[in-house]
């Protein structure tokens, strides 16, 4: 049984097979049944995505259309803001904050009429990886509901994959759309730093977050890429190298003949890496050996050994600044009672952060104070040009870099959290490419015995999403594994 | 203060300092839970003590660009209002907040 995909729906709607006002009910009865369970989504907008879905249909019986995915619903993250609607970030900080704007890519989702069902669920402020951390509960996996979806940006893909919406926006700042796709069995891709504009995503790190899609499979992750990307002139690092149609570039399992695929070893010799995702990882490349790619070992020394510490610098480094806004004066949570200014931001900011974020800008607070400069974030700035000249060299000797996405399956509820480096550790092989600032896609590669989904991660060079794209694409016609739902589900 | 080539243990004493330049008003047992777990994280960040990077440049954004503009046009802001919605506590179009000299 498989999922719906984005582009069959805008095909039924063409055909005038179905209504969106049909359609978005029936994402809305999914929720109403699913999410108790599953807790994907913070904010449920039955009665605007119903009244949004008839003006599409409206317009579909005049021939007025806004795109052809007009009508078409989606699921979004609820680190970005939406106008008028709560974007809590899973955070008490920001538990009744209604933005008074929206952000670039949901003008955009808006302007081609696609119809927002809702604000999923995440990592406090996109701080984890299992949303465990998340202040309204877990979200959990649809594929057993004892696993973590991972995360940040699990609402995203427990959204999609348990057919609560038939696509959504996640950001990854490291990791956080690829990691969670790969536990959901679904597609995740992060663009190039620059190719979708943050304007109105709330700031975690900002020189490596990146707004993306998730999907049920590549060709939809495609579609919503040309929807989001793009310059932007309220952001001054979105890029103005010009949007491709990167649905034109997919050609089916034939992108594979011919192409260069790195093998970096390094990814594949990692302590503790679980031995059915090296398996599922090693059958993935014969795959596409046996479609006529060829596979080149490379060396990529600092990408995965030194990619934990450097991130961990780095992203907590900028966090700290970014976070310093949420002070209780102008907007999100106050402590009430307080004597004096420091006293309400100190207290504010005990009782609105979680403990994760708390140690989050504690850790960036640390390497930024004057003593500590040099040792960690001098440091981790220079390492971060070793990682990239990784990225840079291995993608002179190939097309695309194949990497596990995680060293294990989803993990149970509770594994990680009592130690958080073991937490981050678990996103070994998605951070550096953050830190590279590339492209990168999460696809389904396989299962494990116990039937949780196995993810791959493609890389490629900046701003190359067509050909990452075609690859990944390549790949996944040739395994025949996209879009399978979970069994779980399957009665839903 | 004197520059430290790295740290071995954060003890609660650097954790309150910490927490203080973090305006975090942590719990003793918040200092407590911190100092152990953060010694293990920079436990781990030493590891960039291992490389040689002497001669290698700092990189800040990877995708490097320089001399953004845009065009100096006039737009409308926020009108006071919305930019007041969200405000904890507000007085005569202004963010009311403790004192604070």
């Amino acid at each position: 049984m498989s999922l719906k995909t984005a582009r069959d729906l805008a095909a039924a709607l063409a055909a005038g097979e179905t209504t969106s006002r049909e359609v978005t009910e029936k994402y809305l009865a999914a929720i109403e049944s699913l999410n108790p369970t599953l807790n994907a989504y913070i904010t449920t907008l039955a009665d605007e995505a119903l009244a949004a879905a008839e003006a599409s249909d409206g317009r579909r019986k005049t021939g007025q259309t806004l795109s052809p995915l007009d009508g078409v619903p989606i699921a979004i993250k609820d680190n970005i803001c939406t106008r008028g609607v709560k974007t809590t970030c899973a955070s008490k900080m920001l538990e009744e904050f209604r933005p008074p704007y929206n952000a670039t890519v949901v003008t955009k989702l808006e302007a081609s009429g696609l119809i927002n069902l809702g604000k999923v669920n995440m990592d406090e402020f996109a701080m984890g990886s299992s949303t465990e951390h998340s202040h309204v509960g877990p979200s959990r996996n649809p594929w057993n509901p004892n696993f973590v979806p991972g995360g940040s940006s699990g609402g995203s893909a427990v959204a999609v994959a348990a057919g609560m919406a038939p696509w959504s926006l996640g950001s990854d700042t490291g990791g956080s759309i690829r990691q969670p796709a790969s536990f959901c069995g679904i597609v995740g891709l992060k663009p190039t730093y620059g190719r979708v504009s943050r304007y109105g995503l709330v700031a975690f790190a900002s020189s490596l977050d990146q707004i993306g899609p998730l999907s049920v499979d590549v060709q939809d992750a495609a579609l919503l890429l040309e929807v989001i990307a793009g310059h932007d002139d309220r952001d001054s690092t979105s890029s103005s190298q010009p949007t491709e149609k990167y649905t034109e570039a997919l050609v089916g399992a034939k992108a594979l003949d011919g192409l260069k695929v790195a093998r970096p070893v390094e990814f594949f010799e990692t302590e503790g890496i679980d031995p059915e995702v090296s398996a599922a990882c090693e059958k993935a490349l014969q795959t596409m050996k046996d479609a006529g790619a060829t596979i080149v070992d490379v060396k990529m020394p600092h990408a995965e050994e030194y990619s934990v510490s450097t991130y961990y610098v780095l992203a907590t480094a900028e966090a700290s600044s970014n976070l310093a806004r949420y002070d209780g004066a102008h907007y999100g949570y106050r402590e009430p009672g307080t004597q004096n200014i420091v006293e309400m931001f100190s207290k504010t900011r005990a009782a609105g952060f979680g403990a994760e974020v708390k140690r989050r800008i504690m850790l960036g607070t640390f390497v930024l104070s004057a003593e500590t400069f040099d040792a960690y974030y001098r440091r981790a700035a220079k390492a971060r040009t070793l990682i990239q000249k990784d990225y840079a060299e291995a993608l002179e000797k190939a097309d695309v870099i194949f990497a596990p996405t995680a060293p294990s399956p989803a993990f149970k509820f509770g594994d990680k959290t009592a130690d958080p480096l073991t937490m981050y550790l678990s996103d070994i092989f998605t951070l550096s490419l953050n830190l590279a600032g590339y492209c990168g896609i999460s696809l389904p590669i396989g299962h494990s015995e116990g039937g949780l989904p196995i993810g791959a991660q493609l890389f490629g060079g900046a701003f190359q999403e067509s050909k990452l794209l075609a690859s990944a694409h390549g790949l996944e016609e040739a395994l025949g594994i996209a879009n399978r739902r979970a069994a779980t589900l399957a009665a839903v | 203060m004197e520059k430290l080539d790295r740290v071995e243990a954060i003890d609660k004493d650097r954790v309150a300092h910490v927490a203080l330049l973090s305006r975090l008003a942590l719990t003793d047992e918040e200092i407590e839970q911190f100092a152990g777990e953060l010694t293990k994280v920079v436990g781990h960040l030493n590891k960039l003590a291992e490389l040689d990077l002497d001669d290698v440049p700092m990189t800040s954004h990877a995708i490097p660009m320089s001399n953004v503009f845009r065009p100096d046009a006039a737009r409308p802001g926020l009108p006071t209002a919305e930019a007041l919605a969200n405000a904890p506590e507000q007085e005569d179009d202004c963010f009311k907040v403790p004192q604070i000299i």
